[in-house]
């Protein structure tokens, strides 16, 4: 799940659903979405680091995730599709 | 007959302003990439339906986008509008700049001076300057946060930085201004393709005379009391600088303080602030057709950051400084405060040479009398960070 703004660069509606080959981890999730939409690139990782944009956090099954490793497993439930694995622009700035 | 086309960019998105020659009605379209921070956008000289935006936001970064029909639609560089690409190396590429530290062509990343006055490491923040080409729709020139220079060829798909300007030696004398470490002014000679101007806030001016591989600091001449040595090579706020293309030797320049004037290129300067109520400011533009006359809008600092005594004044020098007279006819003289910032004034070169300025609050003024008169185009937009006008045939 995107946040508005990620949604419209990609001209996508609602969720998205990516085919994930090898773990459901967030690395292998964000590279199968920036390989499907290339122009999100760089807007949730940096496009050198790889690292999370500061501005941002990862959230999945109520948990927040976004320091987790990006090669840690995620959720089963996100892994099968149940759950979504939600990016979303952190409260900031009133 | 003739056509404006003025591109604005603000805090929310970017907006553009149409009209024919009189300059008296407008259509407005926008907000493109609405929600966004356009911190500027700009046309091609060499085909003006090329426009080129920057786009960032400090949750998702930055972004190129580029137009190729005059604004109507946008597309990132490398990725076709509306397509999603094929599964495999991304092919957008547009929003990748990466400082040069390769052994081959690069300069090794070094630090720069934090506000404290502790080293910091060179890191990208976003884009403040795009400079189109003179002679190719397809090169491009980025002005970016931390100060670098970078160049596309390719109607901005890739970038690769021009790294002697960064690694010519002073860098980590460099410091961030209040609004950060910004290369913000970038002036390419129409008489010399090899002579490039550049500034930055906090080191100062630069100049190429081979096309970017090599730079010098062009700053004798300023005087700034807030770096320990007032008279140093680089260190000075620079805020902006401009050129009227007929006479690419002449500069002036708007300093955190002091408006300044160079007859050489760039070698020497002189302050040409005279009888300015205020010599901060941030904006300063050359006439299209009078290369001696000059308009500022002096602001009231150094913490305030709006008009003085709540009066909008545009000041004009006849004379390339030194004597200036206030113009008001237009502009509200009472219960204003806003700022004007550095990218957000434009002169046209229609025949009654027209003059453009955005304000923090929104507003875009346009002078179709070189100063004499002014009138708001319009009035609520976001807070303007950038303006720039295309005139058409």
């Amino acid at each position: 799940m995107l946040p508005h703004h990620l949604r419209n660069l990609a001209q996508l509606r609602g969720e998205v659903e990516l085919e994930v080959e090898g773990p459901v981890t967030q690395r292998s999730v964000l590279d199968a979405l920036e390989a499907r939409y290339p122009m999100l690139r760089g807007t949730i990782r940096d496009q050198v680091t790889r690292q999370r944009r500061p501005f941002l956090r990862f959230f999945a099954c109520e948990e927040d995730l976004s320091h987790e490793p990006p090669d840690a497993p995620l959720p089963d439930a996100v892994a099968s599709g149940a759950e979504p694995f939600i990016v979303i622009g952190a409260i900031a700035g009133g | 007959m003739s056509q404006v086309r003025v591109l604005v960019g603000t805090r929310k998105g970017a907006f553009i302003l149409t009209s024919d020659g009189k300059r008296e009605q407008w259509d407005v379209s926008g907000p493109h990439f609405a929600g966004w921070e356009i911190y500027h956008l700009k046309g091609s000289p060499v085909d003006p339906n090329r426009l080129y935006a920057s786009q960032s936001s400090g949750w998702f970064g930055q972004l190129i986008q580029r137009s190729d029909d005059g604004g109507k639609t946008w597309h990132q560089p490398g990725t076709p509008p509306g397509e999603p690409s094929a599964p495999g190396p991304p092919t957008a590429a547009s929003n990748k700049f990466v400082y040069d530290a390769s052994a081959e062509t690069g300069k090794p990343l070094t630090t720069h001076q934090w506000y404290d006055g502790t080293q910091r490491p060179w890191e990208f923040k976003r884009v403040w300057h795009l400079e189109p080409s003179l002679t190719d729709p397809d090169a491009v020139y980025a002005g970016v946060e931390d100060a670098a220079l970078f160049r596309s060829t390719d109607g901005g798909e890739n970038w690769k930085e021009l790294p002697g300007l960064r690694g010519h030696g002073t860098g980590p004398e460099w410091q961030p201004g209040a609004g950060g470490m910004c290369l913000h002014t970038i002036i390419l000679d129409p008489s010399n393709p090899q002579r490039i101007y550049i500034a930055i806030s906090a080191a100062g001016a630069f100049r190429t005379d081979d096309g970017g591989k090599s730079w010098k600091p062009i700053n004798r001449g300023l005087r700034s009391q807030y770096i320990p040595d007032p008279n140093a090579e680089v260190g000075h706020c620079v805020h902006h600088v401009a050129m009227n293309p007929s006479r690419p030797g002449v500069l002036f320049m708007q300093k955190h303080w002091d408006v300044m004037r160079s007859d050489d290129a760039g070698d020497s300067w002189k302050e040409v602030s005279g009888n300015l109520p205020t010599d901060f400011g941030f904006a300063i533009d050359v006439h299209a057709h009078e290369p001696e006359t000059i308009y500022v809008v002096p602001i009231k600092s150094d913490s305030e950051h709006f008009v003085p005594d709540g009066k909008l004044r545009v000041f004009r020098s006849r004379t390339g400084g030194n004597e200036w007279e206030a113009l008001t006819k237009g502009l509200p003289q009472k219960d204003c405060y806003v700022n004007v910032f550095r990218d957000a004034m434009a002169v046209d070169s229609l025949d009654q040479c027209g003059v453009y300025f955005g304000t923090s609050g929104g507003q875009v003024y346009v002078s179709a009398d070189a100063g004499d008169n002014w009138a708001p185009i319009v009035r609520d937009l976001p807070p303007v960070l950038s303006v720039e006008v295309q005139t058409l045939p």
